[in-house]
């Protein structure tokens, strides 16, 4: 316990330094799963209805899911070098695939028969997506944001070593020092993030019926 | 390229460590996730409570994981085992729970009224039958294990991440790549193995039921 009450002392007299990298760790996290989102959810609505580039892309994703997050971050340093920029670059790499292979999985699980007829009933093509395919797919694209947020909230700590600050900075701080209060005032507030973000997503999820 | 090749011994090492690791990950896993999961299966009020404990483990960042567990267990390979096996626990006791809930009763009941024992119907009956559930858990606490142990480095925990952190820490590219792409090539080789056996254990299912 004593541990706890020398990382509460650090926290409290590193009041500013603390607030300036949990504040990166989030800016850090939210814009890379905002970049994702728009990138990643139009790509997964089109090869949802492409058969033949969806099985390639799908397989190349669910290959890139085998490179470990670590391998992701740490080879953005010789393409990209240190900062902030090829840090969210990596951690929107890194929340690519679940974001994508959700929506192509929520639109491909719609039933073909309320497709059909909706489109008997006169629909458009694009009246079936926007009111029909998307919001029938959206508790599947939203299990795909919440592995997505964990996954980024958690490796943005990562980004520390190459020089994206966030808490990581703490953990790699205290590590050098070999101070283990000073790694905890890093690695709890993110574990408490990681916590957060799964409550939040799974409360949305849970308002809408299960299928 | 050339840091790989004249370094094959150092890599090759770092290589066999990080899958020494894994594999006894799996040991504790199994070891602790099998009797779960089928004590699950049995007790289905625990169901709840203990897959939300395991989903909060398995959602606590593995950076912090390792951090929190150094007052306890200092440095080195424990803290990254006790991690490593606490986050497979929800993927391996998932999969081998769907396994065994989703056999059909009236297989059990045909097994009880051949006068099967308990013993006999688990191993002769259940365990074939989820065993593809099990497999699909196996791969996914391999692959976690070896992406997540390369973070354990970090923690002298060893295996290729030294590689990818000795490389970014002295800006060595040619060290970071070989990590990455050794630590690549042991997770897609494990993908696929595993996933060898997944069919093998299906076909040698649907096998027996065309046989009767």
């Amino acid at each position: 316990m004593e541990i706890f009450r020398e990382a509460y002392n650090y926290f409290l007299q590193n009041q500013s330094f603390f607030w300036d990298a949990a504040g990166d760790h989030l800016i850090l996290s939210f814009s890379a799963l905002g970049i994702s989102l728009l990138v990643a959810f139009p790509i997964g609505l089109w090869i949802a209805k492409k058969m033949k580039i969806s099985q390639v892309v799908i397989n190349v994703f669910n290959a890139m899911r085998v490179v470990p997050s670590l391998a992701i971050l740490f080879l953005a340093l010789p393409y990209l070098g240190l900062g902030f920029v090829p840090s969210l670059i990596a951690l929107t790499v890194l929340a690519f695939p679940p974001v994508l292979i959700s929506t192509y999985t929520g639109i491909r699980g719609v039933n073909p028969s309320i497709i059909e007829s909706a489109s008997g009933m006169g629909m458009t093509k694009a009246q079936v997506l926007t009111q029909i395919e998307i919001p029938l797919a959206i508790p599947a694209i939203i299990s795909g944001i919440r592995i997505a947020s964990v996954e980024v909230i958690s490796s943005a700590t990562l980004a520390s070593f190459i020089g994206g600050g966030g808490l990581g900075d703490f953990i790699t701080r205290g590590f050098a020092l070999y101070d283990v209060p000073v790694m905890l005032v890093g690695a709890i507030p993110v574990a408490l993030f990681a916590l957060l973000s799964e409550i939040f997503w799974s409360s949305i999820l849970k308002r809408y019926p299960a299928q | 390229m050339r840091y790989l090749i004249n370094n094959l011994d150092l890599v090759g090492e770092l290589f066999l460590e990080h899958l020494q690791l894994t594999l006894i990950v799996l040991f504790f896993a199994l070891i602790i996730g099998v009797p779960l999961g089928v004590a699950l299966a049995r007790l289905k009020w625990l169901q709840g409570p203990v897959m939300g404990v395991l989903g909060i483990i398995y959602t606590i960042p593995s950076l912090s994981f390792f951090v929190l567990l150094i007052p306890i267990f200092g440095l080195g390979t424990t803290p990254a085992i006790v991690a490593l096996t606490a986050y497979a626990q929800l993927l391996l006791v998932r999969n081998w729970l769907v396994g065994l809930t989703s056999i059909n009763p009236a297989v059990l009941e045909a097994a009880r009224g051949m006068g099967m024992s308990g013993w006999q119907r688990f191993w002769q009956v259940e365990f074939p039958l989820a065993l593809p559930m099990l497999l699909v858990g196996v791969r996914l606490v391999v692959l976690s294990s070896i992406g997540i142990g390369t973070i354990a480095a970090f923690i002298n925990a060893g295996g290729l991440g030294v590689l990818l952190f000795e490389g970014v820490i002295t800006a060595n590219y040619n060290k970071i790549f070989s990590g990455a792409l050794a630590v690549t090539v042991l997770s897609l080789t494990a993908n696929y193995g595993i996933r060898t056996f997944e069919q093998r254990a299906e076909r040698a299912i649907h096998g027996a039921q065309v046989n009767h």
